[in-house]
């Protein structure tokens, strides 16, 4: 498909324009669709403005949008990195701003580590149209042709002459060009980037480091209300009957109101509830203590997560539904000399990112006003719009900056709360989540079991291959009655297990649905990628290998594997497999890339161990080496080590800080993440009972970036998944310890 | 009304005396630098100083701050706190930010106390302050950096 920029403002954009898979298509068509078009407002007005993504004011200050929500990754760097490189400006002139939800842009879901991978060449495209036109409306001022002057670091310089104007000399006359057709941009070449591949600094570290910068629970706003909501401790149970006299007496509350009874199916639903509201967040969280609520039955009270476990764990020792088969699996297993098997835990983890959801609404009749730390502004729309019975465009969606999201923020189930509040207090009304709100009202990563057996030669050949897994789906979260794991989770590290395996199964379980599951970093992965390389590490000792020689085993030789040629319909995170296939020799490479670089393969001291893994998630690569000291029944993590392969890297200092991060992630889940359910309730509370990892548990890392003109990859989630298998395995060459049930510190304090 | 000194000045807030420090400065005194992450002096995001000391504003009352000096990250402009801040931007160490304010004012406190501590003083120091993005390689690195500069000990 051709696609056209079409220098839109405010006022003149496609209301549903086409949104690409693989890229942005950007109000797509000709201008006389005008009649179909809603206004949404952008966040760069006036006379400079050359797309929807940048405008150049008068003095040169170059206004470039992220569309896409900060929590951490750096995409408030990056998006107007990569644009600024192609308009070909000095980074010093840059100002990013903030989108507000616009449909204009394409998806802002920011999730599924995919904001540079799919906007990576958007964005070169929009800063090319934008020189673009500054050189033509160079060229027709001086009256020469335009292949005679050529954008560079500000300005347009005239090649056969001394002459040069700025690009704010030139803005207002530019935007008033039609923008060059796609196909006519001319991007540079990668020799020729200044700023893709740089360690740019965040652009809000110094806001960060002095205080200003503005969060979600940081918003106020002219008499402004704050909101405190007891929710249904069990999902499903509705307000049978409430006391507010307690609250109304404390000081400082205003208002006590029920929270619309919402569907069965949670989706991004605020829970049922009584939402205290008060002149400050205290007397709200007072007032709330003081409510009295009784709550109705629902079916899922009695949910115990432990018996949950122990039925997935039966489960997945009985034959399940197959996903992917290749070879004659019963005839491989019938004739081995032996079968090892194993069966590993996961338990619900929560994100526990560090501000707990905020948000802040004002509704007039006709308009809703949101201010939101969102990882999600058009979903935060449409939820919001649908909720107040208003059309998208009405609700504007300012996203803040977001102190951690891990996918929790991706649903805007806050948001609806801040506007139901809103409307009906009719004053603006802060949202305020506290720590317990957030541990125990959270849309959890589902709790997992796997079953892993493999067929092994004398000669220490493996020729059969079973895995099965059960959790239950995010798509129960959405419908109340899915009870398996979908295509899409088993996408994840599961059903597109890259192993040479003559025979090879696998199969997924039933799971029913007791709490709100969700997105959480690196989702699914995080349970195939722990039970997959625990086993590769088993499969290692009871064939007599290194680790590192039983995954090349296992890897085989370079090659391209389709998991749809194998009858799974694998999603490949929503990206071509042209493009992006799972390709064996970058993972051979960034494993032995890993091993080389830690030391992995050497040996160490006394209850001391290293343990590996390397896995694909989100299109991109990623191994690990983790070094142990096992003593006295205690575990300490002294290394983590990663090498990713992520394709083109736009900001090499951001990829390091995510593998930082993704790894410190992982640890957490590995050693301490646990969420436990009993009678339907979420026993832990905060950061006492959920801990995470803290200072003195955090390793020495480093990370090693494989050089690569690949397209761009994820970075925010890839390097989480291998880090539980290699902390499992670690300890088990420090101890001889096996832990197939996470977290470790159930076996081991830590 | 209780009277304090916030960041150098004199101040004055009206608020129940059981409220938390914390509360009274977001939402009282509009002073939104200092973090709410878990209100039980569990996570420290909410770390300011009560006269040079780190301490929890989520459980901190008001009452307890009468007559006393309270420092904010808006008021962190001593010496060590922007060389503080400076080793923080040499090393890039800020990923959400969140948690970034409480981290300051407990490594500056605790290096206001002791310029040179050892390696396990400042674990024991600086295991209260959670950073769930991960940033805590950069925290290390960007303080031994300050603790380079600070002169030695006797």
């Amino acid at each position: 498909m051709t696609t056209k920029i079409e220098n839109v403002s405010r006022r003149n954009f496609l209301k549903n324009s086409a949104i690409g898979a693989g890229s942005l298509v950007l109000a797509t068509g000709l201008p006389g669709f005008n009649l179909a078009m809603a206004a949404f407002p952008s966040p760069i007005e006036g006379a400079g403005v050359l797309n929807l993504f940048v405008a150049i004011e008068a003095d040169n200050r170059v206004r470039i949008v992220c569309h896409r929500s900060e929590m951490g990754q750096g995409i408030r760097t990056g998006i107007p990195q990569v644009l600024a490189d192609e308009l070909d400006v000095d980074w010093s002139m840059v100002d990013v701003v903030q989108g507000f939800a616009n449909p204009g842009y394409g998806s802002q879901n920011t999730d599924g580590s995919r904001s540079i991978r799919r906007f990576f060449t958007t964005m070169r495209q929009m800063g090319a149209s934008a020189r673009m036109m500054l050189e033509q409306a160079a060229a027709e001022k001086w009256g020469v042709p335009v292949d005679q002057v050529r954008g560079k670091q500000g300005y347009v310089h005239h090649v056969s002459s001394d002459r040069k104007l700025s690009y704010g000399e030139l803005a207002s006359a530019a935007a008033k060009l039609t923008p060059p057709q796609t196909d006519s941009l001319v991007l540079k070449p990668a020799s020729e980037f200044t700023l893709i591949g740089k360690g740019l600094a965040p652009v809000d570290i110094d806001d960060m480091l002095d205080g200003s910068a503005v969060y979600g629970q940081d918003v106020q706003l002219e008499g402004m209300l704050y909101a405190s909501i007891e929710r249904c401790p069990v999902v499903g149970q509705k307000v049978k009957s409430h006391d507010k006299a307690g609250a109304m007496k404390v000081n400082g509350v205003r208002d006590v109101m029920v929270m619309p009874e919402q569907p069965d199916a949670p989706a991004f639903h605020p829970l049922n509830g009584v939402a205290v509201l008060a002149d400050n967040t205290w007397s709200a969280l007072q007032g709330r203590k003081a409510l009295k609520v009784e709550w109705s039955d629902s079916l899922h009270q009695q949910h115990d997560s432990a018996n949950y476990m122990s039925t997935l764990v039966e489960r997945v020792g009985q034959p399940g539904k197959v996903i992917r088969t290749r070879g004659d699996v019963k005839g491989a297993f019938d004739g081995a000399d032996a079968v090892v098997k194993a069966t590993y835990q996961v338990p619900y983890l929560v994100h526990a990112q560090m501000e707990p959801p905020a948000a802040t609404a004002v509704v007039s009749e006709k308009h809703c006003e949101i201010w939101a730390c969102t990882q999600t502004p058009q979903s935060t729309q449409q939820n919001v719009a649908q909720a107040l019975g208003l059309q998208p465009e009405q609700v504007k969606v300012n996203v803040t900056l977001l102190g951690g999201g891990f996918g929790r923020k991706s649903k805007p189930d806050f948001s609806v709360e801040a506007a139901l509040l809103a409307r009906h207090t009719g004053k603006p009304v802060k949202v305020v989540w506290s720590r317990e709100d957030d541990i125990q009202h959270g849309y959890y990563h589902a709790a997992s079991a796997q079953r892993f057996e493999a067929a092994v030669n004398k000669d220490g050949s493996v020729v059969g291959w079973l895995q099965r897994t059960a959790f239950p789906s995010i798509s129960w979260t959405f419908t109340g009655t899915v009870d398996e794991p979908q295509d899409g989770e088993l996408s994840l590290g599961f059903g597109d297990v890259p192993f040479a395996v003559n025979a090879m199964q696998c199969e997924s379980q039933k799971a029913e649905g007791h709490v709100r599951i969700g997105w959480m970093r690196s989702v699914s992965n995080i349970q195939h990628a722990f039970a997959q390389g625990a086993f590769v590490d088993e499969m290692a000792a009871a064939t007599g290998k290194t680790p590192h020689a039983m995954w090349h085993a296992l890897l085989g030789e370079d090659r391209i594997v389709d998991p749809t040629a194998e009858g799974f319909g694998y999603g490949n995170y929503g990206d071509p497999a042209d493009v992006y296939p799972i390709d064996i020799a970058r993972m051979k490479r960034v494993l032995d890339e890993v091993v080389k670089q830690s030391g992995a393969d050497k040996s160490t001291g006394d209850n001391e161990g290293w343990g590996i893994s390397v896995h694909r998630s989100f299109v991109s690569y990623v191994a690990v080496a983790c070094k142990v000291r096992v003593e006295q029944g205690k575990v300490s993590v002294l290394e983590l080590h990663s090498a990713i392969d992520c394709g083109t890297v736009v900001n090499p200092d951001r990829v390091r800080s995510q593998q930082e991060g993704s790894m410190l992630f992982g640890l957490s889940i590995a050693l301490m993440g646990e969420i436990s359910l009993e009678g339907g309730k979420v026993k832990q509370s905060n950061y006492h009972d959920y801990p995470v990892t803290r200072y003195h548990q955090s390793p020495m890392i480093k990370t090693y970036i494989i050089a690569s003109d690949a397209p761009p990859g994820g970075v925010g989630e890839p390097g989480t998944p291998p880090v539980a298998a290699s902390v499992v395995n670690a300890i088990y060459h420090a101890s001889g310890r096996r832990i197939r049930t996470l977290p470790v510190n159930k076996t081991l304090s830590v | 009304m209780i009277s304090f000194t916030l960041n150098g000045k004199k101040q004055q807030v009206d608020a129940d005396p059981a409220m938390p420090l914390l509360w009274a400065l977001r939402d009282l005194l509009g002073l939104t630098g200092t973090k709410f992450g878990c209100g039980i002096a569990q996570c420290g995001a909410c770390t300011v100083h009560l006269d040079g000391q780190a301490v929890r504003s989520c459980a901190l009352p008001v009452s307890a701050i009468s007559g006393k000096a309270i420092t904010t990250i808006e008021g962190l402009n001593s010496d060590l706190g922007e060389a503080l801040k400076a080793a923080w931007k040499a090393h890039n160490v800020p990923q959400c930010g969140y948690c970034q304010a409480g981290q300051l004012m407990n490594a500056s406190a605790m290096l206001a106390n002791n310029p040179n501590p050892s390696d396990a003083q400042i674990d024991a120091n600086m295991q209260g302050n959670i950073c769930r993005c991960g940033t805590y390689p950069r925290i290390k690195a960007a303080l031994h950096d300050v603790i380079a500069q600070q002169p030695a000990e006797g």
